[in-house]
């Protein structure tokens, strides 16, 4: 008996010197990025990334899913080590956590009834009622550009669907490519179109998403960072990419 | 810890109190109405409402008020002939979903809590009653309700504090009550301590004033009952 935990032990430790261990937040809420499967395991382009970035690291990964009002907690909680959710990299968020360089970047964009906007003015949205996720971009954005607008706060992307269907929301603001693969491409998005235009305003929607980190870990930070580069060097991220999207999801620029 | 962040947006957690106060004393006040005919009826064990109304308790004792909530807020919605009817222009709103679903759960509470005080009216005082030649409706207005509101007041005290509490899940859909307002600040400033913890302290806050006033009623109404 003494011997096997001795052998377990060996390994745990050996196991622990040449790879490193960590815990990665993911949300599931959030499709095509990261969505919950019927036996409550989380999939999605995020979770192909943080796996392609673990294995290119070294690390063993486990996924935890997240509420995304708790995701930045749990990092500084040390529930996790690293928020892998299509976190944009913002000031605000700056302040309280670290970035690695951007991983994807999309724009943001309205979504509503086919026809029930002629356009995205401030005007033309006046009586509307908008959703959008609580603590995103998103609602930064609707705060700063239509402060007149009555808003709606979702815990997720996919609560905001449920409401603009059943006619509480007239429409919606959120990223373009998650309304597209989660809404409008299924069923319940048949009669639904984006209005207006992209919006990818520095101010508000940062600088692409990043991989999230705690500030103290400046070397996970930058691991992650020469990870990105690596798998968009070596054609794992177009691999992953194409699977998900048909157009650039890393977005020009930067 | 950022509690200069709190000071600049007192507004937020100012509109969350406002909208859990108003939320509960409506659902409270509503709720008050429901129960006291129902408690009546049940007491009396009236044939046809008393079993209904012994349902209405039992299905909204029987579940979450979260689901209560989500029924009138997600299930409603579901069905085009609501979505059509005029109702819907109060069911499109979250802040009526939640006003309504709290409303019929405080009632089959406090149809409880006035059904258990009438049934534990002294008979001495309905006899007496009846023997000044009183009518039923008499009986009932001057006697049994009266006597039976004051023994339920600590009970009731109770079931307001509970209604406040359970308020809480309506920032699920989208209102921004005290812990709505907690949530926003969260999700906005990524401070969740102060947020929260100040959400906490309102709640206590509130509990505490809930709690004073019943203190006052009861010192009102149930004087006679004080331990000397």
């Amino acid at each position: 008996m003494k011997k096997i935990i001795a052998v377990a032990l060996a390994t745990m430790t050996a196991g622990a010197a040449t790879a490193q261990d960590l815990d990665i937040c993911v949300e599931g809420a959030y499709p095509p990025f990261s969505q919950t499967e019927a036996d409550g395991s989380v999939t999605g382009f995020d979770i192909d990334i943080a796996n392609a970035l673990c294995a290119e690291m070294g690390a063993s990964c486990t996924m935890v899913k997240t509420d995304w009002d708790g995701i930045i907690p749990a990092l500084q909680e040390d529930k996790c080590d690293a928020i892998i959710a299509s976190m944009s990299i913002t000031e605000e968020r700056k302040q309280v956590i670290d970035f690695s360089e951007k991983y994807y970047s999309t724009p943001a964009i309205f979504l509503a009834e086919e026809g029930a906007f002629a356009d995205d003015s401030p005007e033309t949205l006046a009586d509307a009622v908008v959703g959008v996720q609580r603590g995103t971009i998103h609602q930064n954005f609707m705060e700063g550009e239509y402060p007149e607008v009555e808003l709606r706060l979702y815990a997720s992307q996919d609560d905001t669907y449920l409401d603009l269907t059943s006619g509480r929301i007239d429409a919606i603001m959120a990223d373009s490519v998650t309304m597209d693969e989660g809404f409008l491409q299924t069923e319940d998005g048949e009669g639904y179109a984006f209005f207006g235009e992209g919006y990818s305003i520095p101010e508000y929607h940062g600088e692409g998403v990043g991989v999230g980190v705690r500030q103290s870990d400046t070397e996970l930070r930058d691991d992650f960072s020469a990870a990105i580069a690596a798998i968009r060097e070596s054609g794992e991220y177009d691999q992953i990419a194409s699977q998900y999207f048909d157009f650039d999801v890393y977005g020009g620029g930067n | 810890m950022r509690y200069d962040l709190l000071i600049e947006r007192w507004p937020l957690f100012a509109e969350g109190v406002w909208t859990t106060v108003q939320l509960t004393a409506l659902s409270v006040a509503i709720g008050f109405c429901i129960a006291l005919p129902f408690a009546i009826l049940r007491s009396r064990r009236t044939p046809v409402a008393s079993p209904l109304i012994a349902g209405y308790v039992y299905a909204i004792r029987g579940t979450p008020l979260l689901v209560q909530l989500y029924v009138f807020y997600y299930g409603l919605s579901q069905f085009d002939v609501i979505r059509d009817s005029f109702a819907w222009s109060y069911l499109r709103e979250p802040w009526w979903c939640a006003l309504i679903a709290f409303s019929l759960n405080s009632g089959a509470y406090a149809t409880e809590i006035i059904r258990g005080a009438i049934e534990r009216t002294p008979k001495g005082q309905i006899e007496a009653a009846k023997a000044l030649g009183l009518r039923t409706w008499q009986v009932y207005a001057l006697i049994v309700v009266p006597s039976a509101l004051r023994r339920a007041i600590p009970q009731y005290g109770n079931e307001v504090v509970f209604m406040m509490h359970g308020s809480a899940i309506v920032s699920v859909i989208t209102i921004t009550d005290i812990l709505g307002a907690a949530r926003e600040f969260n999700g906005r400033y990524y401070v969740s301590d102060e947020g929260f913890l100040t959400a906490a302290v309102l709640y206590g806050l509130l509990t505490l004033l809930i709690v004073l006033i019943f203190r006052a009623l009861e010192g009102k109404f149930l004087k006679h009952l004080r331990m000397r």
